[in-house]
């Protein structure tokens, strides 16, 4: 397995979660609270990326941390603890998905674009963004909002790729899909993304920004 | 090596991600400079990720911390016990419906007889998972309609609810205690 971003790929995360699991299969169920805090914010980010919704994912996201307590013991230590705790979640919010677009009768969800090229639409410019756009409430409803309209089959690469850092063998890991198709999706989804939020970040909402000219905030 | 602007719009995201050979990227870096349009698709791909990786952006649409916690873990004072709490609760609803054996906590402190009408409960059998609340007096059989309070519920064996100075529900549990009274 390729080496991931963040504590959790580290040997000493990797020991201290096998003790915490060891703990728990004696008896101390308490530890599981422990063991799964670092991920709480991945394992609910999975679940919306799918479901989008929140209510929805915060019910998913909690049946599926008691699935992984349930079946804990299920756990190889040789695998890492925080892609098997996303891909029960994304099991899990796939099966609601499943089960909700039954009762709906809707067509499956398919993209036949998603092997082509994609082709930016706009090409405005918007190099400098200061990082203190973040700290509006309104540019990251926005940035919710263009997430949100995204496929559901680019959402949920982008969200584990470039909000919870996965690399993209954990990623493709957790969705059960290919790396090819991770990296495919994540580049539509990174393009469509740009498109949906550069007329806004290269004009209509920098006016009201107090733009830091020359230097980049990252 | 020559690209076109075709080319840099299919490998941005790997070019980003370091995942193109040196020579592809110094081709890349070498269209960029000249391609104003391009430039943008590079800069505004770079931000794209820089932007939904910040922390920051956890709040929204992922406004997840407070939420998760608070069914998580109850409230902030006994957030380990409420977890557990809620982790019975909903055991409690999945031994309803499936008939699973789950949370047997001994997480929880020894206490005296909870109600002054405590009846012998020698003949429920020891093993049997029952649900008791947090507030309650009384044990039941999963999906007991008397169970009053519930949003605090566990699921435990009879004698660890038993040992905690619970005592059966007198509607789910009366063929246990007519056998008792009997024996």
């Amino acid at each position: 397995m390729v080496a991931g971003v963040g504590s959790q790929g580290n040997p000493a995360q990797k020991d201290h979660e096998q003790r915490l699991i060891r703990r728990i299969l004696g008896g101390e169920h308490e530890a599981f609270y422990e063991l799964i805090r670092p991920y709480e914010r991945r394992v609910y980010a999975a679940a919306f990326a799918i479901l989008h919704n929140e209510a929805d994912a915060d019910d998913c996201a909690q049946e599926a941390l008691l699935k992984a307590f349930r079946h804990i013991r299920q756990f190889r230590a040789e695998a890492r603890f925080s892609t098997w705790l996303v891909q029960i979640v994304v099991n899990e919010a796939r099966m609601r998905r499943r089960k909700e677009r039954a009762e709906r009768i809707e067509p499956l969800e398919k993209d036949k674009n998603e092997e082509g090229g994609y082709t930016p639409h706009d090409f405005a410019d918007w190099r400098e963004i200061p990082s203190e756009v973040l700290e509006r409430k309104e540019i990251r409803e926005k940035l919710g909002e263009a997430l949100g309209s995204l496929g559901r089959i680019y959402r949920e690469v982008f969200v584990l790729r470039d909000m919870e850092r996965l690399s993209i063998e954990e990623t493709a890991k957790a969705l059960g899909i290919s790396t090819s198709s991770v990296k495919t999706r994540l580049l539509r989804a990174r393009l469509m993304l740009r498109d949906l939020l550069a007329p806004g970040f290269g004009g209509a909402w920098s006016n009201n920004l107090s733009f830091a000219k020359g230097t980049k905030p990252w | 090596m020559v690209v076109r602007c075709e080319d840099v719009w299919r490998e941005v995201s790997n070019y980003l991600d370091g995942e193109v050979d040196p020579g592809l990227r110094a081709a890349i870096e070498e269209h960029v400079r000249e391609c104003k349009r391009c430039t943008a698709v590079v800069d505004g791909t770079r931000n794209v990720i820089q932007i939904y990786g910040d922390e920051r952006m956890g709040e929204v649409p992922l406004e997840l911390s407070g939420r998760l916690h608070q069914r998580l873990g109850g409230n902030a004072s006994s957030s380990r016990r409420g977890f557990l709490g809620w982790m019975a609760a909903t055991a409690a609803a999945v031994l309803v419906a499936g008939g699973f054996e789950i949370a047997r906590s001994s997480a929880f402190p020894h206490q005296g007889l909870r109600s002054e009408h405590a009846q012998s409960s020698a003949d429920v059998p020891p093993d049997m998972m029952v649900i008791v609340a947090e507030h309650g007096k009384t044990f039941h059989v999963a999906g007991c309609p008397f169970i009053h309070d519930k949003s605090n519920l566990r699921t435990i064996s009879a004698s660890e609810a038993e040992k905690e100075g619970y005592t059966p529900c007198v509607r789910c549990m009366t063929k246990y205690l007519d056998a008792g009274a009997t024996a």
